[in-house]
Parts: C-alpha cells; sequence; structure tokens
C-alpha cells in the first residue's frame, strides 16, 4: 500500500476545465471519498490517477514518487468500476486470475496451447490459481469460480470486480461508484464489506461517489468537489458540523439543510422572518445572508418562526415536519421523534427554533456565528 | 377480414419472392440430374424419366479438375478472410475506441472507399503484382483482398456498443492495447466476425472477375473460375455434368450459411441497432 498525491490538477475536455487546480492528499492506508454531484470532475480525477487520462497540468505520486509519465500497466493501481467492467467471455476465475498472468506469466507462456509446454509456465499458474482462491473464499466466490459474469447477480458481481482488483495486491484502489447498481440492502451489507476489508488489508482506497450518505458511512475523510474543483476535505463529522461554504453545507446531510435569509442587526443579532433568534454574527457582511440549520437541529418551541404546519412525514423513528411560511422559498424541514409528532396537527400554527446555527455571506462562504444571550435576543427584538 | 387479408398477403408476396430466387437452383438442380436427351426435350419436367445423376456428377469431377478448383475455392476464402479479420480488428479498434487526432478523416476514408468498385482498382493492381512477379499465384488472388473496408466498418460498429470501462479495466490489468484487441475485443464480436466471415466467404467463394484477370493456370483456378473454364471447353454441349459441377460448387455456401445462419442474423442486427 501506499500514499497518493495529486498536486494541482488541472483537466480540460476542448475549452471546456474538467478540473481546475485539484490537489489532495491520501495518506498511506486512508479511505478518502471522493464526494460531488455528476459532471463534477470526481470520476476524470480518478481516471488520471489510474492513467487512463492524462493531465494538462499537475503531478500525479504513487508513494511519493511522480507517476504521471507512466501506463496505468505499470502504476500498480487496482480499480473497481460502476459498471464492473467484468470480461463476459470469460469465467469468474478468469477475471480474477488475469490481472496475475499479465504480471507473471511472459507473453509465450499466455499462449493459448504453446504455452503449456513453456518451462515454468504450470508452476506459475499454479501459484496464480492459488492466489485467485485465497482471495476468492472471504468474498464467497469460491464455489462461482467456473461461472460466466452474466449468470451471477448484481452483488456477486461486485465481489467479483472487488477480487480482482484485490488478488494482485495494488498500492492503492479507486474504486468508481461500485455500489451505485446495487439494491438499497445490498449496498449497506457491501459498505460494510468493503469498509471491513481496507481495515483488514490497511489498504489506501480513493472512493468516488454522489451518494453523500455512503461517502460518510465509510470514509475517513470525505473531498466534496464541484465544477472541478475541491472545495473542502475533511472527516465526515467535520463536514457536517463544520462546512466551509453553503455549497459543502448542502451537498452533505440527509434531508438537506434548511437554507434562509435573515438580517443581521449592527450589533450582531440575527433576525429570521421578524423573530429575533439566539445567535450573535461578527463580521461586516449584510446582504444577502442566509443561515443554515440542520432539520435535527430545528425545533418546536414556546418562541421561536412562525410557521403552519404542512406535511408530516413518517420515517419509523423520526418524522419530518414540513413548515411553510409567508416569505420563504423552501419549506423548513425539522425532524423529531416519531412521537413527538402526535403533538402537532397539520395546518396548526408552530414556532421553531434553531439550537444550532451557520451563517453564510452572500457569496455563501461562512460566517462566525455564536450561540448568543437571552439579553442579546431582547435587545434584538427592541432594535426589531 | 382485413386483419387476416393482411397477413396472408404479406406472405403470398414473399413466397412469390421466394419462388423467384430459388427458380435457378431448383432448376440447376433438376438439371443436373438429367440426361442430354432432356434437357432439350420439348416439355420441362422436375424429375427426370431418366436418372443419369452419377453420369453428370462422375463427369464434372473427371472432365475437369473440379476437386482441385474447390480445393483453391477453399485456400483463397480462408486466406483472404484470416487475413481480412487480422487487419480488419485492430483498424475497427483503433477506429471505434482510440482517441487520435484525424480519426474522423479515417473513418470518413474507410466509408469512402466503401464506395469504390472493386473494378477501378483493378488495372494498377495487375501491374503492381505483375512487377512483384506475382501473377498466376495464390497471393495474386489473395493480396487485393487483404483489407476490407467493409469489415473494418462493420466491426467498428461493433466494437462501439463495448462499454468503455472493460477496456479501461484492460488496460489497469496489465493488456496490450493489440492484447485487448485479441483477448477482450475478439471474444465480445464474435457474432459480428461470424457475420462478417459468413459476407466474406460468399464473396470471395463467387468472385470471378478478379481471379480471371488474375490466374491463368488451370491448377490455381477458383470454382466460378473453372466453371467458366468448363462450359468454355465443353462448349455447351453437356449442361448436365455443368449444372453438376455448379451445385457441387454452391453447396458451401448454402451449407456455410445455414451454419452460421443465428450467428449471422445476430451479428447483423447487433452491429446495426444498438
Amino acid at each position: 500500500m501506499a500514499s497518493v498525491d495529486l498536486i494541482g490538477i488541472g483537466k480540460k475536455f476542448g475549452a471546456t476545465d474538467v478540473l481546475r487546480d485539484v490537489t489532495l492528499r491520501v495518506a498511506d492506508g486512508e479511505f478518502l471519498a471522493i464526494l460531488g454531484a455528476s459532471g463534477c470532475g470526481k470520476s476524470t480525477l480518478l481516471r488520471i490517477l489510474a492513467g487512463l487520462e492524462g493531465t494538462d497540468q499537475g503531478e500525479v505520486r504513487l508513494g511519493g514518487i511522480e507517476v504521471g509519465h507512466l501506463r496505468p500497466k505499470a502504476r500498480d493501481l487496482a480499480m473497481v468500476f460502476q459498471s464492473y467492467a467484468l470480461y463476459p467471455y470469460m469465467t469468474v476465475g478468469q477475471n480474477i486470475a488475469l490481472p496475475l498472468e499479465m504480471r507473471r506469466l511472459s507473453a509465450w507462456q499466455r499462449l493459448p496451447l504453446l504455452g503449456r509446454l513453456m518451462p515454468g509456465t504450470r508452476a506459475a499458474r499454479e501459484n496464480i490459481a492459488e492466489d485467485v482462491a485465497s482471495v476468492a473464499g472471504p468474498l464467497q466466490l469460491g464455489a462461482l469460480l467456473g461461472r460466466k459474469p452474466a449468470q451471477l447477480s448484481g452483488g456477486q458481481r461486485q465481489r467479483v470486480a472487488l477480487a480482482r482488483a484485490m488478488v494482485r495486491q495494488p498500492a492503492a484502489f479507486l474504486m468508481d461508484e461500485p455500489l451505485s447498481n446495487l439494491d438499497a440492502k445490498l449496498r449497506i451489507e457491501a459498505r460494510a464489506e468493503i469498509v471491513a476489508l481496507q481495515r483488514r488489508l490497511g489498504a489506501t482506497i480513493l472512493y468516488v461517489t454522489h451518494d453523500q450518505e455512503e461517502a460518510m458511512a465509510m470514509a475517513d475523510r470525505v473531498a466534496v468537489m464541484q465544477g472541478g474543483r475541491v472545495l473542502q476535505v475533511a472527516a465526515p463529522q467535520s463536514l457536517y458540523d463544520d462546512p466551509v461554504s453553503l455549497d459543502v453545507a448542502r451537498f452533505v446531510g440527509s434531508p438537506p439543510m434548511n437554507v434562509f435569509p435573515v438580517r443581521l442587526h449592527s450589533s450582531g443579532a440575527v433576525e429570521a422572518l421578524g423573530t429575533a433568534l439566539p445567535f450573535h454574527a461578527t463580521g461586516t457582511a449584510r446582504e444577502g445572508i442566509v443561515m443554515g440549520v440542520r432539520p435535527e437541529a430545528l425545533r418546536p418551541a414556546e418562541q421561536g418562526i412562525a410557521v403552519t404546519l404542512a406535511r408530516i412525514e413518517r420515517l419509523g423513528g423520526e418524522a419530518l415536519l414540513y413548515c411553510t411560511a409567508p416569505g420563504l422559498a423552501q419549506p423548513l424541514v425539522a425532524q423529531v421523534e416519531a412521537g413527538e409528532a402526535n403533538d402537532h396537527a397539520i395546518g396548526a400554527p408552530l414556532r421553531l427554533m434553531p439550537r444550532r446555527a451557520l451563517l453564510f455571506d452572500g457569496d455563501g462562504k461562512r460566517m462566525v456565528c455564536r450561540a448568543g444571550s437571552v439579553g442579546a435576543m431582547a435587545l434584538a427584538s427592541a432594535h426589531g | 377480414m382485413v386483419d387476416r387479408l393482411g397477413p396472408l398477403f404479406r406472405h403470398a408476396v414473399l413466397l412469390l419472392g421466394a419462388a423467384v430466387m430459388l427458380a435457378p437452383f431448383v432448376l440447376m438442380l433438376s438439371l443436373s440430374v438429367k440426361p442430354a436427351a432432356e434437357i432439350f426435350a420439348p416439355q420441362f419436367r422436375l424429375l427426370p424419366e431418366q436418372w443419369s445423376a452419377w453420369e453428370n456428377y462422375s463427369a464434372a469431377f473427371t472432365k475437369v479438375p473440379l476437386a482441385r478448383f474447390l480445393m483453391n475455392g477453399f485456400i483463397v476464402t480462408f486466406c483472404i478472410f484470416a487475413a481480412q479479420a487480422v487487419t480488419a480488428l485492430p483498424m475497427a479498434y483503433a477506429l471505434a475506441k482510440l482517441r487520435w487526432r484525424g480519426r474522423d478523416t479515417v473513418f470518413g476514408l474507410v466509408l469512402l472507399a466503401l464506395l469504390v468498385p472493386p473494378q477501378v482498382p483493378a488495372i494498377p493492381l495487375y501491374i503492381g503484382l505483375w512487377q512483384l512477379g506475382l501473377l498466376d499465384t495464390y497471393a495474386a488472388i489473395i493480396l487485393p483482398s487483404t483489407v476490407s473496408v467493409f469489415g473494418i466498418f462493420l466491426m467498428r460498429q461493433f466494437f462501439r456498443t463495448v462499454p468503455n470501462d472493460l477496456i479501461a479495466a484492460a488496460r489497469m490489468d496489465g493488456l496490450s492495447e493489440l492484447g485487448i484487441v485479441w483477448r477482450i475485443m475478439l471474444p465480445t464480436a464474435a457474432p459480428a466476425l461470424a457475420a462478417f466471415g459468413c459476407l466474406s466467404f460468399i464473396w470471395n467463394w463467387n468472385e470471378f472477375f478478379w481471379p480471371y484477370i488474375a490466374v491463368q493456370s488451370e491448377h490455381l483456378m477458383t470454382p466460378p473460375l473453372g466453371i467458366a473454364f468448363f462450359s468454355d471447353t465443353e462448349s455447351g454441349t453437356s449442361w448436365g455434368p455443368l449444372m453438376a459441377a455448379a451445385t457441387v460448387t454452391t453447396a458451401p455456401l448454402a451449407l456455410a450459411f445455414l451454419l452460421a445462419q443465428r450467428a449471422f442474423v445476430r451479428g447483423v442486427t447487433m452491429s446495426g441497432v444498438k
């Protein structure tokens, strides 16, 4: 296993900038998720790292060594594709063995019939078969080695793709949305499998996904990408609690963060829809300021933003309260315990109070915002 | 009523078409088992009154070296197809899956070459082969057909349907570009290649024009040439053996098509639709 460094990567397709000055450093044995909507350049970044795509700028380093000039074969990386990319006319065993054959057998030894007569072929082939079996066993593929990919279920194909990547013990794994073709239940199982595997092998993994939940659940760190740039790289929890910008805040978390416009008084007091909120902002920006509140941090309370309960969405353990108010473009969503939702009636007025909140300026950048005192609130209401 | 008449009419038209297509073959089969006297009898009968199949077919094989012609036909068509596959597969792969400057222009040229009738380059080819001293050899028949633009076009269309991820995976697993062609693309494209093989075999087996120009020696003649040679030397006096020879010559084609029919239809529809 090795560390992976992408330094100042730039890439254009024609006149479009697909990647702009992307720098990512992945430590040896780290699981980094690259999170972004489709078209943000995350897959291109992975293909550049793999050597399948060239760069216009920047450096690619593996274990500290520049590999930008090397062909994919020479980089010692393994990739798991979204489509799994299994060779349809080879059996599972042949699929998994191919990367080893290409490395351990000479061109002569690989010849269909003649190869068997070459010295050393037999021993090498037996070695390969052993390695294939040792990888296939833990992934429950032992009984399937003679099947063709078309005869396998989605989950089995995914495991074959994983086995083919693991078998040659690469310097790092690149995974391009490897779970997005599985159904919801299998996806959760496969998630745990991959994480367990990564811990066991101490593998360096770059994992591309558009599913924020997947990225948060699996990775040591998450890099959020948008428009060919990396917006933030951080551990999942700090990405959630402490996003650098509105874009990151909106991308992470489900249901998404509530975002609504607020007024800032010169004192730093914060007011939303005519209601003073117990927060205190510092900074000079006064225009286009919005507040972001996670659904679980927005609570029904005695005092707070006056809204009307429009809809209740029950998720089993919790319930989501969708609340509207004049002056709000989108409903505010509050997440409460399932039992608590029974206290509220649809169409009834309700007051919502944020417990934690983030403030963003007109450019979507984070502003400093501290929880204020009741005194500050009173002062703000007096001003208001 | 209309619902019933529609399919009935369609089938009637198809049957009529099939009858028109098959008539010469039926006639050929019929004549090949008749004695000379019956062939020019005033009344046409499908089956002869007096069978002379043995006489006609043995005459076909003894009066001219028909077996030799058939063998020549197999040698030539096999070599041509092998050469066409070896050239068309990498070219089609390069046109379908590799990115390089001028690719679209080259593909345009391939399409353009499809429009050139084979008679156009015949004289330059003849002169070239003469300068190489290769006229009147197998090579003279085979060499001009080693690159098939149709084959390149057909395989290129098929290769475009192969997912790019598969090629990326093969590159990462350590296959060279040619390795990808033989180990990944070729097995995936087997139905298309079978279809192309079928067409290539039919064309080159039936080809008369170029072998007629390229070879003069009897021992190098392909079946169509041999049959023409047959009718020349016998000047129409023995239609029975001639038709017997024609039947023997046509049989491999019918057999090849029947064997490859499923792959052929699959190959053509796959490359066309997807």
